[in-house]
């Protein structure tokens, strides 16, 4: 338990930790003040203002086509041979005032039933960069630095050193990420409050959203963790770093190329970000619009592939079983020099 | 290899003789392939976890995380071996660094992290302490306060082993010594022992004339003892008891103004036992040292520093 406080201790005092935090932190609180500043109430002013552009537009379409009407009349009159104007002048008319709808001219208002699901998978992705790179760092530093060695020599215990340091890590993490997203919960709230509705919340969408915000929790605990393997493997912090480097540039990009290039059907069933979103949303269909399924009335709709949350955790559980074990096997059998 | 409980032992060898990984191996950071070890009494590597608070070591050159300062660095290792804070503030003054124990390592002069790593291997007031080039980047006072805290140390109970290249400060701190070259033992005991095993019998002599010396060097030849003559003295070597030459000498009627033993020191006695004295006009390699089976050592190659 001594050796567990120690590390608790040793994480915060760690100013990469501080400065990480501060900065995920602070990218949150951006993205909560945007979204205030970037939303508005709906009321009788702005229903108004909407009605008033609408009815403005609609005339403009009005004068524009009546003028239209007016050149294609004075074209035919003349004999000019003009193939954009239709057979018949008449044709040409204003479209309905129904047709432009006043919802279109409402300013942007934040739906806290409708949006803040969404607004989960931002918290997630800073709260997983942090778990990683802090992960990274918190053990990747002490190989660098020769602190492993130094604790070695008090606590010979390798396999109960490098788990009781991810145990305080993970600790550390669930003790920023629970606050801050029971602050984020409560910050769109205000936002939906102040510039947007609160309407139609059920139990049922208040327990779906603390799932989401669960699950959200979880993927910062699974990247702290390969982070933390990755760097422990490699016995540096730039292990970490560069193999996420390396994940994205080759695995987002060059695979995405490739897999493209070779008319892979569902080539993002390849790609670590489909995975992570279909474990925040539940579920992402993927469409392939190369093939057609005829529906009875004639149309063709694309293929589709179901990615569910389900396909998620068997991969994050295969990656920190083969990355996790791959550095406590490492710990156990290396030798420390 | 063994060290007496209480005793300082110095344990020598040239460059990449296997000390730290001999150290390494015993304070269980490097697998053995093979042999037995027994720290305190205890099986090492099994029950390494139960002889460890007992151990205190720094190996090689003191590492620490250079953002943390020297009390936050004493403060997570005591919390790590649930050791009381006020046993930070007792190491701190016993190395020296009380007053810079705020300061950031990173700020630390190559010295002052050697005191700090000195002051982390003693936080558990161990029984067993093992340094590792302890002086390594002391200033001279740092070096004198060193020995006079190993002396002090050993004489309050605890056993210190000594891993150094400065053979002056062996000879003058440890009890016993045991030299390695290439990861083999070749020489080992109490420090006097080993001197006087390769002592060579090596004696000065000097008369009241300087003029009687070719006809002493006469005489001591023809009793068999092997000399070199000099200006203003002879050497001899192979004397089992000086009082031998004096008789000798007497009776030819010369009279001696100076015999002298020549002492050797650990120094030479090292260079003699892993064969790496300097040889002019050579560049001996790092892994040129004696073997144990008897092999020489190969010659040199050409190159090394200043090749």
């Amino acid at each position: 338990m001594s050796l567990f406080r120690t590390e608790l201790r040793r994480l915060a005092k760690r100013r990469f930790t501080r400065w990480m935090t501060a900065g995920g932190l602070l990218v949150l609180v951006l993205v909560a003040v945007g979204m205030f500043l970037s939303n508005q109430k709906i009321g009788p002013d702005q229903l108004a203002e909407a009605r008033r552009a609408a009815d403005q537009q609609h005339q403009e379409q009005v004068r524009w086509a009546e003028q239209e009407r007016a050149n294609c009349e004075r074209a035919k009159a003349a004999g000019e041979n003009v193939d954009y104007y239709p057979a018949d002048c008449a044709e040409i008319t204003p479209p309905p005032r129904e047709s432009i709808e006043e919802q279109w001219f409402l300013p942007s208002t934040f739906d806290f039933r409708k949006s803040f699901g969404e607004m989960l998978i931002p918290l997630a992705g800073i709260l997983g960069m942090v778990g990683f790179v802090v992960g990274a760092s918190f053990v990747g530093a002490e190989w660098n630095t020769g602190g492993m060695m130094n604790l070695l020599l008090w606590r010979p215990k390798r396999l109960t050193v490098l788990l009781t340091k991810l145990g305080a890590l993970l600790t550390g993490l669930l003790a920023l990420a629970l606050p801050a997203t029971a602050a984020w919960f409560g910050s769109m709230w205000l936002v939906a409050n102040l510039r947007g509705t609160t309407e139609g919340m059920t139990s049922g969408t208040w327990q779906s959203f603390l799932i989401g915000g669960l699950r959200g929790i979880v993927l910062a605990l699974v990247a702290a963790t390969v982070g933390f393997a990755l760097a422990s493997l490699g016995r540096h912090t730039a292990m970490a770093l560069g193999g996420a480097i390396a994940v994205m540039v080759v695995g987002q990009i060059g695979l995405g190329i490739l897999l493209s290039m070779a008319q892979v059907r569902f080539p993002e069933a390849w790609l670590l970000p489909t995975y992570a979103i279909a474990w925040m949303t539940k579920k992402v269909t993927l469409q392939d619009w190369q093939a057609c399924n005829a529906t009875y009335t004639g149309e063709c709709e694309p293929a589709t592939l179901d990615i569910t949350w389900q396909h998620s955790s068997v991969l994050f559980t295969v990656g920190i079983v083969l990355f996790l074990g791959a550095a406590l096997w490492t710990m156990r059998r290396r030798d420390i020099t | 290899m063994r060290v007496e409980a209480g005793q300082v032992h110095g344990f020598l060898g040239p460059n990449g003789s296997g000390k730290t990984t001999t150290l390494r191996t015993l304070l269980g950071l490097i697998r053995p392939d093979g042999g037995r070890m027994a720290i305190l009494g205890h099986e090492v590597p099994d029950r390494l976890d139960q002889v460890a608070p007992q151990v205190g070591a720094i190996v090689e050159s003191p590492q620490f995380f250079p953002h943390f300062t020297a009390r936050d660095t004493l403060s997570l290792l005591a919390g790590a071996g649930d050791l009381p804070e006020q046993r930070v503030d007792e190491v701190l003054e016993l190395v020296g660094l009380r007053d810079r124990a705020g300061e950031r390592v990173k700020t630390y002069s190559l010295g002052m992290k050697q005191r700090l790593a000195v002051a982390s291997a003693l936080l558990k007031n161990p029984r067993l302490l093992i340094l590792d080039e302890p002086a390594n980047g002391l200033d001279p006072g740092g070096i004198r306060e060193m020995r006079t805290l190993m002396r002090n140390l050993s004489e309050a109970g605890m056993t210190v082993v000594l891993s150094s290249h400065i053979l002056g400060e062996i000879q003058l701190i440890c009890d016993s010594v045991t030299i390695i070259s290439l990861g083999r033992r070749v020489a080992f005991g109490p420090v006097d022992e080993v001197l006087a095993q390769h002592s060579s019998g090596a004696v000065r002599v000097r008369l009241e004339a300087v003029t009687d010396l070719p006809v002493a060097a006469t005489a001591l030849t023809r009793a068999g003892v092997r000399v070199t003559a000099n200006d203003d003295h002879l050497m001899l070597a192979g004397v089992d008891k000086p009082a031998t030459v004096t008789r000798i000498l007497a009776e030819q009627g010369l009279y001696v103004s100076e015999l002298a033993p020549i002492a050797v020191d650990l120094e030479s006695v090292f260079l003699e036992l892993t064969a790496t004295a300097p040889v002019p006009g050579q560049h001996r390699q790092v892994d040129q040292s004696v073997r144990v089976d008897g092999t020489a050592p190969s010659a040199p190659a050409g190159g090394g520093w200043g090749a």
